[in-house]
């Protein structure tokens, strides 16, 4: 049987998962045809092409126009990975790779770039059956996330959901209705402070790295344990900002701050491992991340963070190792849908349910524990062959000069080592820095952040310092280069995507830990940091963008600041 | 009846050729299967003389190469050619070793599996094109 492809627009309760819409890239056309009859035979609405660049045009027009993406890893314009990667970024939306090729090495590089499956060809129809599972899950997480809260009623949101399932703003509406009960239950938040349920999309607040930085002013001259929203918003005095967004805002916060106590316990267990993995100078702020790790996770509410994390609890946990995420895992994670270093910390405590891959937590587990040394080892990093690029995936505020200083110039000069490779292993880096750096971040917070640590916010600053200074001493070259797309990307969205949700600020934050994630590896090796401190969301966003001009990225799509902000409002409005 | 013997014939060799596409098949598409088959017989060829070229060419470029028996691997996988497919696995195996003879001589036997499939396919497509005349 065979549904009509258009006409999905229209929800029927009981039509999900038919009518799922489906992308698959594959640049073989027998499998292209094969996938494609089979996806019908599914039921779902399905979509071809045979190349990855027109795939992420095609997304990119519809930016709610698919559910989920199916891509093949070898593909000859683009590497899988790095599809992968954007559109875990851009579009935040489920991929699942194929290949004919399984070996455990590339199913978790899959894992680790963010792909919530890995397919073995010769492909069945049963294993396409279920690919709706993995949108689900990612839409479970990301209003639980919202909602920032435990209990999710998944039968409230997929009813309702449906309705918002095609038209994707899922989100909208009913995690209001959804995040408003459970606030009912647990909050002091006033409840007419909650948008009404009506509303279909609400708006979300951007929570830029200034706005933050006024929160968190306002909140230390209240004194955090006296602090209430409506205080904050006074004290703010930003007139757009309700009372709501504040105190969705302070939850994320508070839960961050609480991680943060947390991981500082696990931190000194640390400590001594990383030692002996690590050359003397990283030893130190490498927990820092894995403690950012933990925290973060939680509020990230969209899938991106997943890969990171996932890249970042291979690469950082392996500090973290063993010991460490049982201590992480303490933290009190609303479903951390991005995390993945939660969750991986959670499977080591058995709290599976915040997993949002399992396979990826799986391989991240074996990961952990054979990648650590290799992560923390510069040159030695299994997946990146970029020779200045180390791979330190535990962000080491302190230590952020030294990567830094090694970084190449991002230019046209690009590490071209091997064309396409060398940006593939870019990408693992960089989701791998990110992660670091959302764990690095955590406890620093994203923009400035949260001057009650000092010792978090000098991170910050070095963070940002090491962003700009990288910006500015860009040597890596297409690890540079890959870096500030993603981290541009990654500060848009985070100033575009400011949700007046907890976890929304906290993904920003995560997501500025992108950005200077991205810039670790690089920092790694940094001497010299050499950029000023950073002040500014503007100096990263905008450097970036004549450098990708520059740089021969084959990712024809640069950044450009009115797109990310077009496609942050479309991907968290 | 000439007609349903051919069918049937047409039938069983899918049965036994082809894993799963038969059960693709269906009243929206009655010629999947052919369209498939056609379609990695094209493409199947169009790798195999990639491969070949390039093993031929010196210095050989094993990265290359084991790039279009990748493409070529998961090609035959799609129609179910197993024999094919593990004969590519073992190539890559020389391939990511390095090994110039072993590249060599376990594409010949690439080549071999491939062509005794792309016999058993002409004889499909020849037997289709015969049912559907008769049809």
């Amino acid at each position: 049987m065979v549904l009509a492809e258009s006409g999905f627009s229209s929800p029927r309760n009981d039509a999900f998962p038919a009518g799922l819409r489906v992308l698959v890239v594959d640049d073989d056309p027998t499998w292209l045809k094969i996938l494609e009859k089979m996806l019908k035979k599914c039921s779902y609405e399905v979509t071809t092409c045979c190349l990855a660049r027109e795939a992420l045009n095609l997304l990119r027009e519809r930016k709610d126009g698919y559910d989920i993406v199916i891509s093949d890893v070898n593909m000859p314009d683009m590497d899988g990975f790095k599809l992968l990667e954007h559109v875990g970024l851009e579009m935040d939306l489920p991929v699942i790779m194929m290949s004919v090729d399984g070996e455990t090495s590339r199913v978790m590089k899959g894992v680790q770039h963010g792909a919530c499956d890995y397919l073995l060809k010769p492909i069945r129809m049963k294993e396409l059956r279920n690919i709706w599972q993995h949108v689900f899950r990612k839409k479970i997480h990301e209003v639980r996330d919202i909602e920032s809260l435990e209990g999710f009623e998944s039968i409230q949101m997929t009813r309702s959901g449906y309705d918002l399932f095609d038209d994707g703003h899922f989100l909208s509406g009913d995690d209001t209705t959804s995040g408003r009960k459970r606030k009912d239950a647990d909050n002091k938040h006033d409840d007419r402070e909650l948008s009404d349920p009506s509303s279909t999309k609400k708006a979300r607040v951007v929570w830029t790295v200034d706005l933050h930085q006024k929160f968190v002013k306002a909140v230390n001259q209240i004194g955090f344990d006296k602090v209430g929203p409506k205080k904050i918003l006074d004290l703010m005095n930003v007139p757009w900002l309700t009372r709501e967004n504040v105190a969705s805002h302070l939850q994320k916060y508070r839960l961050y701050l609480s991680r943060l106590q947390k991981e500082s316990d696990i931190k000194n267990s640390f400590i001594g491992m990383k030692h002996s993995d690590l050359p003397s100078k990283d030893s130190t702020a490498s927990f820092g991340p894995h403690k950012a790790m933990n925290m973060i996770p939680d509020d990230v509410p969209n899938g991106t963070y997943s890969f990171s994390a996932s890249n970042s609890l291979a690469q950082n946990v392996d500090l973290k190792g063993q010991g460490d995420l049982k201590g992480i895992t303490s933290a009190p994670v609303a479903e951390p849908k991005g995390a993945l270093s939660i969750d991986i910390h959670d499977s080591h405590e058995a709290k599976s349910t915040q997993m949002s891959f399992d396979h990826s937590l799986g391989s991240v587990d074996s990961a952990v524990s054979f990648a650590s040394f290799n992560s923390t080892t510069p040159l030695q990093y299994p997946w990146t062959e970029i020779p200045e690029i180390q791979f330190k995936q535990e962000c080491e505020p302190l230590h952020l000069e030294n990567g830094f200083s090694q970084l190449p110039l991002p230019g046209p000069s690009m590490i071209e080592n091997e064309a396409n490779r060398s940006r593939i292993e870019v990408k693992p880096l960089l989701d791998e820095c990110r992660s670091n750096f959302v764990e690095h971040l955590g406890p620093v917070g994203a923009e400035d952040l949260f001057p009650i640590q000092s010792k978090s916010q000098s991170l910050n600053n070095q963070v940002f310092d090491l962003i700009s200074a990288t910006k500015s001493s860009m040597k890596t070259q297409d690890v540079g280069l890959n870096y500030l797309a993603d981290s541009e990307f990654a500060l848009r969205n985070l100033n575009a995507s400011g949700v007046g949700v907890p976890l929304a600020t906290l993904s920003e934050d995560l997501q500025i830990c992108w950005l200077q994630g991205d810039c670790y590896p690089m920092n790694y090796g940094l001497q010299d940091l050499e950029c000023s401190t950073y002040d500014n969301p503007g100096l990263m966003a905008e450097t970036p963008f004549h450098l990708y001009d520059v740089l021969r990225f084959d990712h024809e799509h640069l950044f450009d600041p009115t797109e990310y902000y077009a496609i942050d409002q479309g991907l968290f409005a | 009846m000439d007609r349903n013997r051919l069918h049937n014939q047409v039938a069983s060799m899918r049965r036994s050729l082809f894993d799963q596409l038969e059960e693709l098949q269906d009243d929206t598409n009655p010629n999947f299967v052919q369209e498939v088959v056609t379609l990695f017989y094209n493409d199947s060829t169009r790798l195999i003389q990639n491969i070949e070229q390039a093993l031929n060419s010196r210095p050989i470029d094993f990265c290359k190469l084991d790039d279009y028996m990748h493409q070529f691997k998961g090609s035959s996988s799609s129609i179910g050619a197993k024999k094919v497919t593990n004969e590519c696995t073992a190539f890559r195996e020389y391939c990511n070793a390095e090994n110039a003879e072993g590249c060599i001589r376990s594409f010949q036997q690439v080549k071999q599996e491939h062509a005794i499939l792309k016999r058993k396919l002409e004889v499909y497509l020849q037997t289709v094109r015969q049912a559907s005349q008769t049809a």
